[in-house]
């Protein structure tokens, strides 16, 4: 048996869910379960764990895209970078559909702008070791797994005395959004299925507050299909005991303290700021900055542009998807002016959003 | 956004290691970890090992599912 097949044994599947059928009855009414990480929730519907849990237990998607979250005047803010003369835009795959305001990048490639598609922010600094005539700016977006990659980028290009290599930073963090979802009368969150990669980093002590805070039970899980059964079993175990506490399912990957050393470079390069959050709004600290004495290579310090304010599409429900309070299909544009091709919100936007996972695997 | 590969190392060049599964190579930083070895499972995102993999943990998961495939059906 493989690693891999290992996790997916429908044997134990089996088994796992007779379990948690069987704790879900003891508890008596339903359990909402978030997953707070758009691997989980692609992971999910490509295993259709959603249909073989009982009824009783309802799995909603978070803000775990950081796509997603990314506010519209990010987008505005690389498109009028990528407009400058001599700019060469660097970036993850997912980010070049975002619709800014009036256009996306993609579109403005097409129309000629330089903008690649790099699957490391070390690649963008090799490409700005050997352009040195050109501007090479990274769109730094992502969690606490991809902000010390870029991290790791900065000091490389630091090292090497690139004077051409900056990043537009718009690196969130976790579990701060967890407790403003958990702070919301409005929200009724029974569990956290935490990022697992994300924890991998921060570890998994970094949920003790929440769980101390809101009394909600949080497991790390892993990515593979037992692994996500095996986190709802621990998640629903706990909540029909009525203790809550943190428990970390995916022990061969993350330790409760984290990564020390993927820690040290977010703390040397980046300090906590304030963030918005598409959906969710302005959240104190929930955000990474690029600290002072890196600002030559802040996108954002170097080049100053103007972008004007910006306004969510009318019609679009993400916000409240994004918190799951509505489900996709509770959007009047789901499917309709809102699809993976023409996406309008943000949760159709990348493919990990709640809505492009729905209408990809969604019967 | 956040997804990260499980791969094996098959050689390291001071923070660099060539990293493989399933046939496919790629070249990964070391600069998040302390003390990889040549052999060593790492789970690699965005061109950087993030994590090492822990055999004991991963063995105790296991062992836990194989107990679990072992069980009498639990009836409610």
């Amino acid at each position: 048996m493989t690693q891999a097949s290992a996790y997916r044994d429908p044997a134990v599947a089996a088994k796992l869910l007779a379990r948690i059928r069987a704790t879900a009855a003891r508890a008596g009414r339903t359990i909402t379960l978030m997953e707070v990480c758009g691997t989980h929730t692609m992971a999910i519907h490509e295993h259709g764990l959603r249909g073989l849990l009982p009824e009783k237990i309802r799995l909603v998607s978070g803000p775990g895209c950081p796509v997603c979250v990314t506010p519209v005047d990010y987008v505005d803010q690389a498109l009028a970078l990528c407009r400058l003369p001599g700019t060469i835009i660097t970036t993850f795959g997912d980010m070049v559909r975002v619709p800014g305001s009036q256009t996306s990048l993609l579109e403005e490639k097409a129309r000629g702008a330089d903008i690649r598609i790099v699957y490391s922010a070390l690649d963008a600094v090799n490409l700005a070791r050997h352009t040195p005539e050109r501007q090479l700016v990274f769109l730094g977006v992502g969690f606490e797994t991809t902000a010390p990659t870029v991290a790791g980028a900065i000091l490389q290009a630091q090292q090497a005395k690139l004077d051409n290599f900056s990043v537009l930073c718009a690196h969130k963090t976790m579990p701060t959004p967890m407790q403003t979802l958990s702070a919301d009368p409005d929200l009724q969150v029974d569990g956290y299925l935490c990022p697992a990669h994300v924890s991998a980093i921060i570890g998994a002590d970094a949920y003790t507050e929440l769980t101390a805070r809101y009394h909600v039970p949080c497991v790390v899980t892993g990515f593979e299909p037992l692994d996500i059964l095996q986190g709802v079993d621990m998640l629903v175990t706990q909540i029909a005991a009525g203790i809550a506490t943190v428990e970390n399912q995916y022990r061969r990957y993350v330790k409760n303290a984290g990564n020390p050393r993927a820690q040290q470079l977010l703390a040397r390069v980046f300090e906590p700021c304030d963030a918005r959050w598409r959906g969710l709004g302005l959240i104190a600290g929930s955000g990474l900055r690029i600290r002072d004495a890196y600002s030559s290579f802040d996108a954002d310090q170097r080049f100053r542009v103007t972008v004007a304010p910006t306004v969510e599409p009318a019609g679009c429900r993400c916000g409240e998807i994004l918190k799951g309070k509505l489900g996709p299909r509770d959007c009047p544009l789901f499917g309709q002016s809102c699809t993976p091709a023409t996406p309008v919100g943000a949760c159709m936007v990348s493919s990990e959003g709640t809505c492009a996972a729905e209408y990809k695997y969604g019967v | 956004m956040c997804l990260a590969v499980p791969m094996q190392i098959m050689e390291i060049d001071q923070d660099n290691a060539l990293c493989a599964v399933d046939g496919v190579r790629r070249n990964a930083s070391l600069m998040m970890l302390d003390d990889a070895k040549v052999g060593d499972f790492v789970l690699i995102h965005a061109g950087f090992a993030i994590e090492k993999l822990d055999p004991r943990e991963a063995e105790k998961t296991l062992e836990m599912f194989r107990a679990i495939a072992a069980q009498e059906q639990a009836e409610p």
